[in-house]
């Protein structure tokens, strides 16, 4: 590594720590004060008593209706692509297969993409399909978050908060207004934003090129600060328009962060302990530096194999050097690193370069990322994650000791266990299962593209990367057929919602027990030994669950590829 | 059935707001401000036909040229390639252990030195040989460039050193001076060399 890498990484990580509990606190503001006069009058057009409290069932109603909803209005519009206006190319409609997981990719904000932006889908699709599904699926991920925070500050009550308030609070006072100013940041960058789809270039040398424009930087913003990721081009943010230069780089790194690592702090004001809440960052951000060493030194290691075909590989001040298959020259190793890292661990899915063509090691450290999903997690669920995981952090901690476990004056008794339980064991269920399963049957197989441990990886994380909600893809693999876009679509689904119920469930179970003060019996969960705790606990679960699809795929083709075996 | 009224509602309202209102806003405030990048950033000659966009790579192949990385964009419908074609980006999506991309690598670079007279054995630079991220990727490191230029500078019967000072001249430094890396834009500087061309004519 150069000083310059230094000074990126260090710059880059500093403004996250910086920015992060400011934006924490003007977050706890938004949920903390009253209804906005034009908020008001919102809940009034369309009919939403934002006032009247929910119960835990209720509100879990409410947002899986309202999702529906969402879901079916976007399939109705990728459905009917052929026949809508603003598609002068005459985009054919998407098959019922894709269109079904487009939808659910978009709004369980994993935007997976089973198709190809900018060869699939008119301008009208992308903004009335394709920009609405992020807004809400983002927006749906925060609301349920405040709900469940509630749990833990609320006593003897039934109610966890009103599903609509919770959502249109962000929206009109956070979600819509930065992604205007920072659409309009990427435009000055370079990102297009017209109406116009196609212009044909007649290059220098007289040959004919087409160059897709669109309305990519309204996307663009939106893409990164709701952690959502799907881009407008196939390419995703290695296509030149939707990154131009490293500034916009660094600017989607940092729109990626901004919200999702303030919500520890968001939570700390909540409950009325900050320092609760930067314990939670260090846990978050211990994970997710640990994750960009690994990803910076894989990617900056000069591959064995091709040594005999004379590649100069060494970083120097005329070329940066490392694993360049599929990176940008404009971001080098360095940016692709940070981007990659945050884009995994923040659930965003979005990608300045190829995940195929990784190293081994950055692909382990993605798959374990997606594998826990909190640190620090999409919009608002990944948070949600965490609190799950403290809470059966904490009832090992009371097993060891012999004492009842306490989290922030509640009892965490059988119920709670059960639910936290339920909603951890989704993901080895669904990314097992489903790996398991697609090596085996014919359909699943046809599809890879890479030989070897590769190839498997390729499958592994597919499903990892559905049932995180996180929609990166290794895209090699070709997961347009109908076998891989019906599996994934509903695996996204079930990822999305089937460890959000029990959570939902566990605040209202929170939210009816009484609050306990400290006494000096009280396990601590805001010191350093609980950071270990639950550090300890996270990667034991990980480890235990997941060691075997680990060894098969990225530790088993790392050894192979400095041995020099090639597939 | 009220749950569902009201959530019929909010799908209209934020299918108008987000779908329609908020693209149409940012559409509308980008071309006041910054009409150029909103239209793609487009390039035209001196006849005002447009020649391509100074954020695409184009598949210069005549030696006159400096010529970008590898590309493996695809044909619209994504059938086969079609390098440097905007309608379809795509990466390889090859892995790094994998015969293919030794393959692909080789030959690339026994091409690269064939074609710029270096002699066999020499290193060349990893940007040269592997495809980029979009397919599209305008830049090439200034290693790349520098090694080019004899092949170009000999085409064009100009003196190397004149090349190498025009590479010195368009290449962008890290932005800031600290973000990204020193890379130069093939089409830029490829735009320059003809302008010289033309004076010097």
């Amino acid at each position: 590594m150069i000083a310059n890498d230094w000074i990126q990484i260090l710059v880059s990580l500093g403004l996250i720590v910086l920015i992060a509990p400011l934006v924490g606190r003007y977050l706890a503001w938004i949920y903390q004060s009253s209804h906005l006069g034009v908020e008001r009058k919102l809940y009034r057009l369309l009919g939403l008593d934002a006032d009247r409290e929910m119960g835990w069932k209720e509100y879990a109603t409410t947002l899986v209706v309202s999702n529906g909803f969402f879901f079916v209005a976007g399939y109705l519009v990728l459905w009917a692509q052929g026949s809508l206006p603003l598609n002068p190319r005459h985009l054919p409609s998407l098959s019922p297969e894709v269109a079904f997981n487009t939808a659910a990719s978009f709004v369980t904000n994993t935007n997976w993409q089973a198709y190809a932006g900018e060869a699939q889908l008119s301008n009208l699709s992308q903004m009335l399909a394709i920009t609405f599904l992020m807004f809400v699926g983002a927006n749906t991920g925060l609301a349920s978050l405040v709900a469940i925070i509630r749990g833990f500050i609320r006593e003897g009550t039934q109610t966890i908060g009103n599903f609509w308030a919770d959502f249109f609070r962000f929206f009109i006072r956070a979600f819509l207004p930065l992604c205007f100013v920072m659409a309009l940041v990427h435009a000055e960058q370079g990102t297009p934003q017209t109406l116009k789809t196609t212009v044909t270039a007649r290059t220098l040398e007289g040959a004919q090129q087409t160059l897709v424009v669109g309305p990519v930087a309204s996307l663009e913003s939106l893409k990164n600060l709701g952690t959502n990721g799907g881009g407008f081009y196939n390419a995703n943010g290695a296509h030149p328009y939707e990154t131009p230069t490293p500034l916009t780089n660094t600017l989607e790194f940092l729109e990626m962060g901004v919200f999702t690592f303030s919500l520890p702090f968001f939570f700390g004001r909540m409950i009325g302990r900050p320092r609760q809440g930067q314990v939670f960052f260090v846990v978050i951000f211990a994970l997710y530096l640990a994750g960009l060493g690994v990803i910076e030194y894989s990617e900056k290691m000069p591959n064995p194999l091709l040594a005999a075909a004379a590649v100069n590989q060494q970083t120097s001040p005329l070329l940066d050097g490392g694993n360049m298959e599929g990176k940008e020259t404009r971001f080098g190793i360095t940016q692709t690193s940070l981007f990659s890292n945050t884009t995994i661990a923040a659930t965003t899915g979005a990608v300045d370069g190829a995940m195929d063509s990784m190293n081994p090691l950055a692909v382990l450290v993605y798959l374990v990322h997606m594998f826990l999903n909190e640190e620090p997690g999409g919009k608002g669920v990944g948070f949600a994650g965490l609190l799950k995981e403290a809470i059966l952090a904490i009832f090992l901690a009371g097993l060891m000791v012999g004492r009842t476990p306490e989290f922030l004056g509640k009892k965490i008794e059988s119920r709670e266990i059960k639910l936290a339980a339920l909603s951890l064991l989704v993901t080895p269920l669904l990314v097992l299962w489903l790996t398991g399963l697609s090596l085996v049957l014919p359909a699943g197989k046809s599809s890879i593209d890479n030989p070897g441990p590769h190839g498997f990886m390729e499958v592994l994380y597919a499903f990892a990367s559905g049932n995180a909600n996180n929609g990166s893809a290794m895209a090699g693999l070709n997961v347009s057929t109908p076998y891989y876009a019906i599996v994934i679509g509903l695996e996204m689904l079930l990822g999305r919602f089937l460890p959000l119920l029990p959570l939902l469930a566990l605040a209202g179970s929170l939210a009816r027990k009484k609050t306990h003060p400290e006494n000096a019996g009280t396990f601590r969960t805001d010191t350093p030994l609980f950071v270990i705790l639950l550090l300890g606990f996270m990667v034991l679960f990980a480890a235990l669950t997941f060691f075997p699809p680990l060894i098969l795929g990225p530790i088993l083709e790392h050894l192979s590829l400095i041995h020099g075996i090639a597939f | 059935m009220k749950i569902a009224r009201q959530s019929l509602m909010a799908t209209l309202f934020l299918m108008f707001i987000c779908g329609v209102v908020y693209p149409l806003a940012v559409t509308g405030m980008a071309h006041l401000v910054f009409s150029g990048q909103a239209e793609g950033s487009l390039v035209k000659n001196a006849n005002n036909t447009v020649v391509g966009s100074s954020l695409i790579a184009q598949g210069f192949q005549s030696p006159r040229y400096f010529h970008p990385r590898p590309s493996a964009a695809l044909t619209p419908d994504g059938s086969g390639p079609l390098p440097y074609d905007g309608a379809f980006s795509s990466p390889s999506n090859i892995g790094p252990d994998t015969k293919q991309e030794i393959k692909n690598v080789t030959d690339a670079a026994n091409a690269y030195r064939q074609e710029n007279h270096l002699p066999p054995g020499t290193p060349v630079p990893v940007d040269a040989v592997t495809a980029s991220g979009s397919g599209l990727d305008p830049d090439i490191s200034l290693e790349n460039a520098f090694l080019q230029v004899p092949r170009v500078a000999e085409a064009r019967k100009l003196n190397p050193e004149t090349v190498r000072n025009l590479v010195m001249r368009i290449k962008d430094d890290p932005q800031f001076g600290f973000l990204g890396t020193a890379r130069v834009n093939v089409l830029k500087l490829n735009m320059a060399l003809d302008t010289l061309a033309l004076k010097q004519n």
